[in-house]
């Protein structure tokens, strides 16, 4: 519990499972792109389907972007850093895009 | 709702949340990051469904569909605002010291998933019958 241990492992593997939780959410989310894109694309191609596909894309990227700065910033060997607010708000935001662009898909 | 107005302000200005009390512990924000991680999972998973209700029972009637499909989208949408409302929390009570906030969200997505498993039940059945 003591701070300013640096330098030292964690036994609990902490940044490596944030990181791992990272990658697993990250994966969640491409499950969700590829999924709104079939939707998008379902009785081929129209313009309003393929704007929709590149916007999931968009969503989709965004989000990767964000998870790996986050990576980035775990696989440091000095002690991590907490998540910054703009930094959650941002993946969040991400998701929230993503069901938007689903329900306009859906309706 | 004021809290709640005040939280989405934290949202986007990360410098409110460090100004306050003491940094914790490294360990304890990273498990409240993996919390939310999970959550936001819980979204994405929410979303998918919604996805999957749309895309892989095309024999449902159009009204029971869209509506499914819609309750999911919309569920997982409440679920990622939650997330991130319920990180801010945390992480402020972490560094005033104080309980960490208690929740009835967890009830509530719960019970809308289990309504929501239920329906589709019923309409699987029915839409199989006619």
């Amino acid at each position: 519990m003591s701070e300013g241990a640096e330098g030292e492992r964690d036994p609990g593997l902490q940044p490596e499972r944030t990181r791992l939780a990272w990658r697993r959410t990250t994966l969640s989310g491409t499950v969700c792109a590829v999924l709104a894109a079939k939707t998008a694309l379902h009785g081929g191609p129209s313009p309003a389907g393929l704007i929709a596909c590149a916007l999931c894309c968009t969503f989709w990227l965004t989000f990767l972007y964000a998870a790996h700065r986050r990576i980035h910033s775990l696989a440091s060997p000095a002690l991590p850093t907490p998540l910054t607010p703009r930094h959650a708000t941002a993946a969040a935001l991400c998701t929230v895009a993503l069901a938007v662009c689903g329900a306009a898909l859906v309706l | 709702m004021i809290d709640f107005a005040r939280n989405v302000r934290v949202w986007f200005a990360p410098e409110e949340v460090r100004q306050e009390g003491r940094t914790p512990d490294y360990r304890f924000s990273l498990a409240n990051e993996r919390t939310f991680l999970a959550w936001l999972r819980t979204a994405l998973a929410l979303i998918g469904g919604g996805f999957a209700v749309d895309q892989f029972l095309p024999d449902l009637r159009w009204g029971w569909r869209v509506g499914l499909a819609l309750a999911l989208l919309a569920a997982g949408v409440l679920c990622s605002l939650r997330a991130v409302n319920h990180w801010v929390r945390c992480e402020r009570a972490m560094r005033r010291g104080e309980d960490l906030p208690a929740s009835r969200f967890p009830t509530l997505l719960s019970l809308v998933v289990a309504v929501v498993a239920v329906a589709m039940v019923v309409v699987v059945f029915l839409g199989w019958e006619g």
